[in-house]
């Protein structure tokens, strides 16, 4: 257990350095801007599949937090009353409240219904911000800007700081996710996906533990909205539409669902083909198209699981010839299994 | 909000006949799409994420057949029969391979069958705006109703829905193949054991909610402007009557139709900008208080 965290923390770190890195080797704003939004989106993607692969709920309206997160911390910067710390956590504790209040109601249904009545809360947050005009700038967003005054010697005016701050704030997301992910709940949470009647018969509150990852997920959502506050110094109504949800879910499938990182995975091998697809072509629909179609109906899961079951079909297949012959019947049947 | 408006409109009776036939013919169009919608969740047990494109493609192909032959019957017709063929085409080469996998692979596969088709659309029809325009049969005076005016195209479109609704329900619960298909939709391996090709009839039924759906959009095509992604709003909005209505209900859907067509028509006037809201609104009370929808079928 404390060697899977030091294991963690070190890869976080080896990641966090890297990431920061890449812009300094390639000096290219283009590519900073390319990073930020995979780690925006990356991190709301990484959120929604503790709902979706580690707990086998599908959300329709995961976006309602990334808006809600974005929405609540640019008002509050905007009001000019708050440093950014103290906006960050006003906006990640709001929305963790709606997202509980949201979550009370939803998880106690199933399936297609669950990932409806996601939807219908998320719709209905996205007419709000419609509709309220006064404060939330209706379809236009927030206009305006959102100022970044500095705090603790750290000015995020700066594009390069501003990008470092993204960074760390992704990396201890990830980490703190990664330690949900491999905790006991974690586990309580797949045992809850494959099979919640037996569950609920060994003495698990179901509800109460969809709820509790629920939460996690919004709030983490939340961060993922922030991040992308700043970075566009605004919030749009967009934020909290269902494309955004259907966005997040895309990258999931694209990246796979049963790999920790492989929604970040899918995040960017989005970002990529949209990025290429759209120099190359005016059908962009067609060409994201038929990827999908031959990821789903070829691989049949995500590129990052195809992947890992490749590399453990390859492993298995090595290990016969190492063991005597005399043994080689009995543990192929062994590395199959 | 505009609430003093909307209840002015009320107390009009010109005004409230007007928005009443709007609501209505919103709500018979989002009755046949969600009813083949509800057909195909009721039988196959998967959601057609994609049903939109097959109303988008019925608008288009009737738009097209009336270029062509400048008959209104021919076009409703290629509209429908056109959905119903590439309904088909996507259930057995597509959607038929991801039966009884997660939600997560159906939901994409009908993900790539929008983006495909409504760029399909856009290469073959061009990405502008089309008008089809009134046909002649329909090009007479309105309809007095105390003081509203009615087109006859309206009176047309609701009387086609309610008929194939009604057909579409007898044929299910009075006839022997929709006995079958019941019986598909229960127990699709003891169908399969009495000899019956339960292959065809699934793709039957895809294509029957395809046509349903096609039908919608050749309706449409008169009264609404034809572009690539327009089947999307409907998509949604037939989701949510679906939901309220009852999954796999059709008379549920008939009773969620009309409500929302009506609160669109009046939501338009009285509070625009949160129409959309309120449908959701009413869609979660509905899964909250009663998760299988009005009319639907109780389970748990």
């Amino acid at each position: 257990m404390r060697a899977g965290l030091m294991r963690d923390l070190g890869l976080g770190l080896i990641g966090l350095v890297l990431l920061l890195a890449l812009p300094a080797l390639f000096p290219h704003p283009s590519l900073r801007d390319f990073l930020i939004y995979v780690i925006a989106y990356g991190l709301l993607a990484m959120s929604l599949n503790l709902l979706v692969g580690l707990t086998g709920l599908v959300s329709f309206g995961h976006a309602a937090y990334f808006a809600s997160g974005a929405y609540v911390f640019g008002l509050l910067m905007q009001g000019g009353a708050v440093s950014i710390p103290v906006a960050m956590l006003a906006a990640v504790g709001g929305t963790a409240l709606l997202a509980l209040v949201i979550g009370a109601i939803c998880v106690r249904l199933k399936e297609i219904y669950f990932s409806f009545i996601t939807l219908a809360f998320q719709m209905f947050i996205h007419s709000i911000i419609l509709t309220w005009v006064d404060l939330t700038g209706g379809d236009q967003g927030l206009r305006g800007g959102i100022p970044r005054p500095p705090f603790l010697g750290i000015d995020l005016g700066d594009a390069g700081t501003l990008y470092a701050f993204c960074a760390v704030v992704f990396v201890a997301c990830l980490l703190v996710m990664r330690q949900v992910w491999q905790s006991p709940f974690g586990y309580t949470l797949r045992m809850i996906r494959d099979n919640p009647a037996r569950a609920n018969f060994l003495g698990v509150d179901v509800v109460r533990m969809k709820l509790g990852v629920f939460v996690l997920a919004g709030t983490m959502a939340s961060v993922a909205g922030i991040i992308m506050a700043l970075f566009v110094s605004g919030a749009f109504p967009e934020f909290g539409f269902w494309t955004t949800s259907g966005e997040a879910i895309f990258m999931i499938m694209l990246g796979g669902t049963q790999v920790f990182l492989g929604p970040v995975i899918g995040a960017f091998l989005l970002q990529l083909l949209n990025h290429y697809v759209t120099i190359w072509t005016h059908h962009h629909g067609l060409v994201l198209g038929i990827v999908i179609l031959a990821i789903v109906l070829g691989l049949r899961r995500g590129v990052a699981d195809y992947a890992m079951a490749w590399l453990a079909d390859r492993r298995a297949a090595a290990a016969p010839p190492a063991t005597p012959a005399k043994a080689a019947a009995p543990a192929e049947t062994k590395a199959a299994g | 909000m505009n609430l003093d408006v909307l209840a002015g409109c009320v107390a009009t009776a010109s005004c409230f006949v007007t928005q009443v036939s709007t609501g209505l013919i919103v709500g018979m169009l989002l009755f046949l799409v969600a009813s083949g919608l509800s057909l195909i969740f009721g039988v196959l047990g998967v959601v057609n994420f994609a049903h939109g494109v097959f109303y988008m493609l019925g608008a288009y192909f009737a738009f097209a057949a009336y270029e062509a032959t400048g008959s209104f019957v021919l076009a409703l017709l290629a509209g429908a029969a056109g959905a119903g063929l590439v309904g088909i085409v996507f259930e057995r080469f597509f959607m038929s391979r991801v039966y009884g996998k997660d939600l997560l692979m159906q939901l994409l596969v009908c993900y790539a069958a929008i983006l495909i088709c409504d760029d399909l659309v856009k290469i073959v029809f061009g990405a502008d705006y089309k008008l089809m325009g009134m046909p002649e049969a329909f090009a007479t005076a309105p309809v007095e109703v105390l003081g509203g005016f009615i087109p006859g195209y309206y009176i047309f479109m609701v009387g086609m829905a309610l008929g194939i609704g009604a057909v579409l329900w007898l044929g299910i619960n009075r006839t022997r193949l929709g006995k079958i298909i019941r019986a598909l939709a229960i127990n699709p391996q003891m169908v399969g054991a009495l000899g019956i090709n339960t292959r065809l009839l699934y793709a039957g039924v895809f294509g029957m909610g395809c046509v349903l759906a096609g039908t919608a959009g050749a309706l449409a095509a008169p009264v609404r402007t034809l572009t690539p992604g327009m089947g999307l709003s409907v998509l949604i909005e037939s989701f949510i009557v679906t939901v309220i209505g009852g999954m796999g209900s059709i008379p549920g859907a008939l009773v969620a139709a009309i409500l929302i067509g009506l609160t669109r028509a009046f939501g338009a006037i009285g509070f625009p900008l949160f129409t959309d809201g309120l449908m959701f609104a009413l869609m979660g009370l509905v899964l909250i208080l009663r998760p299988s929808g009005l009319l639907g079928a109780r389970t748990a």
